[in-house]
This record gives C-alpha cells, structure tokens and sequence, in this order.
C-alpha cells in the first residue's frame, strides 16, 4: 500500500477527514497549529465543504465544535497544552453534556518548552473531566487512534481527548491512509435537555458520565491499543506510552525487549493489564513523556508494595522530554562513547528578525522611557516576548495570553505609573479585549501598546482576528478615542513615535498605542 | 541499510529543504523514514536542527541516540559542532565553512575549524561559494547536501531525481540550478579528501 509522509500533526488531520469530520476549530499554537493548516489546505476537505477557518481563542474554538457535536456531525478542537487553560470551562462542562455527533479535543503537549511557557501535561485534564485520553506513539497511530477517538465518541456520547508531544507532533514519517468515511448528517439530539446544564439535569448527565468509567477501562483492556508483550526476564516490568514507547524500543536494535512490556497509549489505565505485569515482575519501570500520570495512579491500582521506578524517583529525569539515551540509562544499559561539545560553541537563541516592525517599537518605547524606572513594562505572548532579552531588555513579564494589560491594571492599582502593556494583535482578540474593558472601567491610568503586524506571527503567519478591526474595537470598549494612536513602526519615523508615546504616557487614563505595520514573513511570503 | 542524520544551522538556512530532498529521495527508494523537525519559536534566527533517519527495517525513535549519528550535515560550522556530542565516533561531520554570526560573542573563525578538523571524519567547503559562482547565493544547502551525498547509502542520481520533483515547479533553470550546485558540492568534498 501505497505510503505517504506526514508530521504527526497531518497525518492526525487526514485520519480525521477520513474518519468524516465536517469542521476543525482551532487557535495556532505550537506544535498543533499544523493539524489545523493541514485542513486548510486539503482538496478533500474543500470538497467536502469542512469548516476549518481559526478561531479567535481555544474557548470559542471548544464551544463551537460541542456546537457541531450537538448537531450530530463530527468536529475536532486542537491546541497547544496551554490552550487547554483558556478552554478548560467549555472542556470539563462538554464532558458533562457529552456529545452527540463525534467529538474529538486534540492538545499537543511541549515537554521541554521548546516554544512554551509551562510543561503541563494534558492527561491531567483527560482524568479531570474523566474522559478516556488516546496518545499515539507514531505517525501511524496518529492516522488511526483519531478514527477510532470518534467512534467510541459516538459510542459512549462523549467527547474523547488526544494528547501528542512535540517530538510526535513534528516528526515526519510514512502513514497509510484508508478509504474515507462520509459525513455525519445533521441530527440533533434524541432528548432535547442533554446539552442544559442545570443542577437536576448535570446531576444525571455526571452519574452516567461515572457509569460509563467501567466501560471506558474494558475498552483500554480490550481495543487493542494497550498491549502487552511477553519477556523472559522478571526482574523489571516496564510500563512505556506515547513516544517513550518509542525510545525503549531504540534500545533494543532487534526490538526484543528481555522485559515484559505494556504499552500504553488509551486511559483511563487498563487495570487487569497492570496487575498482571505487576504480579509476575519484581519491580516497575514508568517511561512516560511529561508528568509522573501513570506512575501517581500506579500506586493506586497495584495493591502490594512493589517498587515502581520513574520520574519520581529519579530512575528517569522529572522535568523535560526523555530521548532514547535516558530511557537506556534508566535501563542500566551501557551508553556510547560520544564527542563533547567544544567550549567555541556559544549560545545562539532565536531573535527578532532584521527589519522587524517590533524593533522600532521597542527602541523608540525605550528610548520615550528614558528618565523613569525599570521593571513597569508587562509583555504578552508572541515574537514580542523576545523584547525581554538583549538588546532591547524592553518588556518585565510574559505569563499568559492576555495577561500584559490586566498585570498592567493591576500595577497601575498598586500605584505604579505609568504602567505599560505589550500586547499583539491575535493575542488582543485572543484573551485581551475583556482586560482592557476592566481597565476603562475604572480608567486605569495604562498605556497599552497593541503591536500590529496583522498575522499570528510566531506560528507561522495565520490570519489574525484583529485585522483592520483594533482601532473600532477600542473604541467600542469605550477608550477615548483622543487616546487611540496609530504609529508606522520604522526607523525614519523614530523621533515622532517617541514623542507620540512620551506624550500618552503622561496620560492619566488608558490610551492605546498602535505600531502597524505587516510582518516581514508574511510579506516575504506574499510576494513569492 | 541504516542512514541516521542530524542536520544543523540557523533558522532560514534551509536545512528543512536539504531534509525535504534527502526524503523525497528516500521515499523514492522505498526505505523507512523518520524526520524530526523544529517549528516555531526556535526558528526566529536561533539555532535549528532536524534528525533525520533512513533505513530499510522500521524504525523506533524519532530522535537519533547520542553517539551514534552516521552524519552530521551543517549550514554553518559553528552548528555543526552544536551537535558533536550525537556524531558516531565513526560518523562524518560535513560541513559550510562560511559563518553566519549574528551573535556578539560569536567565536574566532579559525578556532571553530580547528574544532572541527579535531574530529576523525570532516568535511568543510564553502557551500556559499559554490552557490555563488553558479548564481545563487541561497543554494549554500544544496552545495553542502552534494558534499554529504557519498556518505547516504542512495544513488547519487536519487538526489537529483528529488531536486527535480522538488524545484519542478519553479522552471527548468531552478532544477538546473540546484543539480549543478549539488554536483559542484559533491566535488568540493572529494576535493577536501584528496
């Protein structure tokens, strides 16, 4: 059969255009964002008419597929680990309504924080909303296990979580494609009060929701995703998911592992599988990618007193991703002999682009905020947040999507004036319209740079909400618009950009200060 | 057959098109392929690599065991030596001798090469050069590509089948373009070696 290379990401989106999915609901954010271009860009999917235009935040991206679920077709969510935070109330509420036409949440984790502000691991949430997780360990499980996600979807009437990590998320591989499935048609549910949470009816929905738990396990024992493998040797009994799985393997070049092996990749944990190998090995080795999950939840499942290594014991490292060399460690094998890095290799971190409109900004920022104290900067999520290394050393913080223009209200509260905010145009529409009503509330005394470069930069260039619409938005929070200034970020125009911002800043109120001008990507890419 | 490859430079080097060439090539010749890449922040003018893997049997990881790389091919010489830690003590390091230093603290050129020519296999040509004299000063990747060709067990024919399916699209100057480059690389390693 005939192969194609896909990144995890792509290979996860065909199966779901095969598995007949009528809309995907995202926002960018590494290492998801390609599942959702990928849509975006398949002939298959302009045919079949699938939604798949981006959402404004992963919340109204989770709200809209329950939509699509409640309307009897199949949709798909995706977002970075984090975007689960921001989804989380629409998340654990679905898992109460359940869902009528299939409905996948897919949330790509980033141990190591190759381009992220936390490691958290999205299995958490999975267990929080007792929902059964599937983490694939190849490109082809990525293709497969999402078919399956909607079947059981569909099945159980709930929604089914995904979990990738980066290394699965970016890694290019073959994958065999199946012949695809039609779209759901449009039925909405058989009892119009699934989908109304009030009290009498979530009580119900909550214990079904915990009647199924049984079944969800049966299925993880029975569906053929967690498997055992037999091994002569009893001293260890190792427990491997996702892309730890494949690590092990590595280990063992003809892929005969001395130990018996179960792989996990389906929770709620299958525990018949688990007490088996722990009553015929001596001790458990957990190799899992993020958190300590199984390894916590072991200790529950496993009635004796049986040693379990991992993460918490320090068999394997507690923070950041594994490689093949760590699981052998973990594995007392022996490790090559390899080079060491020359002491000539310096530190090369990632900057902001030659000519970026950001480089004006933060130059002419600096130089208006000549004469006041450090430290009163707040930053946001995007390229921008690179204005906090050298040169520029512009912004103080960067915590969460939306968060520059609250902490800056929140500074401004305790006294500190001015109090700055950097925020940029995705991120504004993605989580910091409502701050900046809370700051017009009281007339926080902030200034509030909204950097426009009209993309969604730092993933890659995709549209941006707030195109051709921040200027009415402010306005319709109720910003004065004496305060609502445009500035042309380049240097020709440095001297009159300071003293646009010197002057707002004196301003006792909130005032929005508007650097425009196009992203050099996304124009290097236009013009080709 | 077993080809593991870790390709380095710096974001907007092209190393994810000397991958794509390798595995169009590899696709073309029936073998198992894993490609780990970076996306995202890192590829703002930081330093990038990708790991990639060829062989005729499956293949487990992702990402290549430490010390046990068969090749390292870098843009940039000072990248290619980022990754010393993962070369197999056997395994070539192929690399661009110019330099892209766009940090302050960036090293003396010379002691960067005499890191390098303390490893047992290398290879340095100037990959931008090359692509120069033929006209394209962005083709420096493909230069080094050709350079690392001999070492990937695949008819050298291979590569230029994938830059013809590749570069097909954009004319048959741009395909031309990038064979005579790859070839010209190719050279300038046997060259190195004579």
């Amino acid at each position: 059969m005939q192969k194609t290379l896909f990144l995890g990401d792509e290979a996860l989106a065909q199966g779901a255009l095969d598995a007949g999915l009528s809309g995907v609901y995202a926002y960018p954010g590494t290492p998801s964002t390609e599942i959702t271009e990928y849509i975006q860009g398949s002939k298959q999917a302009a045919e079949g008419n699938v939604h798949s235009k981006w959402c404004t935040n992963e919340k109204t991206a989770m709200e809209a597929a329950i939509g699509m679920s409640y309307s009897g077709k199949r949709a798909l969510v995706c977002m970075k680990h984090v975007g689960m935070n921001v989804a989380a109330d629409a998340f654990m509420n679905a898992s109460i309504v359940g869902a009528n036409g299939g409905l996948v949440v897919v949330s790509a984790d980033d141990p190591s924080m190759h381009s992220s502000q936390n490691e958290q691991d999205s299995r958490v949430y999975g267990d929080f909303a007792l929902l059964p997780t599937l983490e694939p360990s190849n490109q082809q499980e990525c293709y497969d296990m999402v078919q399956y996600a909607f079947d059981i979807s569909e099945k159980f009437r709930i929604p089914v979580l995904m979990r990738l990590t980066t290394r699965l998320s970016h890694s290019r591989s073959g994958v065999e494609c199946k012949p695809a499935r039609k779209q759901n048609d449009i039925h909405i549910p058989e009892n119009l009060r699934q989908f109304v949470l009030l009290p009498a009816i979530s009580k119900k929905n909550y214990n079904s929701l915990l009647a199924k738990q049984d079944e969800f396990i049966k299925h993880g024992e029975n569906d053929g995703w967690n498997f055992l493998t037999e091994g002569s040797n009893k001293k260890y009994g190792i427990i491997a998911s996702g892309i730890a799985y494949n690590y092990l393997m590595e280990n063992y070049p003809d892929r005969q592992v001395p130990y018996p092996v179960l792989k996990i990749s389906q929770y709620p944990l299958p525990v018949n599988m688990i007490n088996k190998l722990a009553k015929e090995c001596e001790e458990l080795i957990v190799m899992e990618e993020g958190y300590p999950f199984i390894e916590k939840q072991i200790k529950g499942i496993v009635k004796s007193n049986l040693i379990v290594h991992g993460r918490l014991d320090g068999t394997l490292p507690r923070a950041g991703e594994l490689n093949p060399n760590l699981v052998g460690i973990a594995l007392k094998m022996e490790q090559k002999e390899y080079y060491a890095i020359p002491e000539v290799v310096k530190p090369r971190p990632p900057k902001l682009c030659d000519g970026c409109p950001h480089q004006s900004t933060f130059k002419a920022l600096n130089d208006a905020l000549e004469g006041y104290t450090l430290g009163r900067v707040f930053g946001d999520i995007g390229c921008y947040t690179l204005g906090a290394l050298p040169p520029y050393q512009s912004i103080n913080s960067c915590v969460d999507m939306g968060a520059s223009i609250t902490m800056a209200k929140g500074a401004a509260d305790s006294g500190i004036f001015p109090a700055i905010s950097i925020i940029g145009d995705s991120t504004f529409t993605h989580s910091g319209m409502t701050g900046l009503l809370d700051a017009v509330l009281v007339d926080s005394p902030i200034t509030v740079f909204i950097l426009d470069n009209e993309t969604t930069a730092m993933t890659g260039g995709q549209d941006s909400a707030a195109y051709h619409r921040i200027e009415s938005i402010c306005k319709g929070i109720g910003v004065n618009p004496d305060h609502i200034k445009v500035l042309l970020p380049l240097p020709k125009e440095h001297e009159k950009n300071v003293a646009i911002i010197k002057e707002e800043l004196k301003y006792h109120g909130v005032s929005v200060i508007i650097p425009r001008r196009e992203c050099l990507q996304t124009l290097k890419r236009k013009k080709k | 057959m077993k080809t593991d490859i870790v390709l380095a430079g710096v974001g907007g080097q092209g190393i994810l098109s000397i991958a794509t060439t390798i595995g169009s090539a590899a696709v073309a010749q029936n073998l198992y392929l894993k490609q780990a890449e970076v996306h995202g922040m890192s590829q703002r003018g930081g330093d990038v690599q990708s790991h990639l893997r060829l062989s005729d049997k499956p293949i487990a990881s992702d990402l290549i065991p430490k010390g046990k790389t068969d090749l390292i091919i870098s843009v940039e010489p000072m990248e290619a030596l980022r990754y010393a830690d993962m070369l197999d003590k056997d395994g070539w390091l192929i690399t661009n001798k110019a330099t892209f230093e766009n940090i302050p603290n960036y090293p003396n050129a010379d002691d960067i090469y005499n890191e390098i020519k303390k490893i047992k296999n290398h290879i340095i040509i100037d990959g931008d050069a090359i692509a120069k004299e033929h006209g394209n000063a962005k083709a420096a990747n493909i230069a080094i590509l050709g350079a690392a060709a001999q070492f990937i067990d695949m008819p050298f024919e291979a590569f230029e089948d994938a830059l013809k399916a590749i570069f097909g699209r954009k004319g048959e100057d741009v395909v031309n373009l990038n064979i005579e480059v790859l070839r010209a690389g190719a050279q300038a390693a046997k060259d190195y070696l004579k």
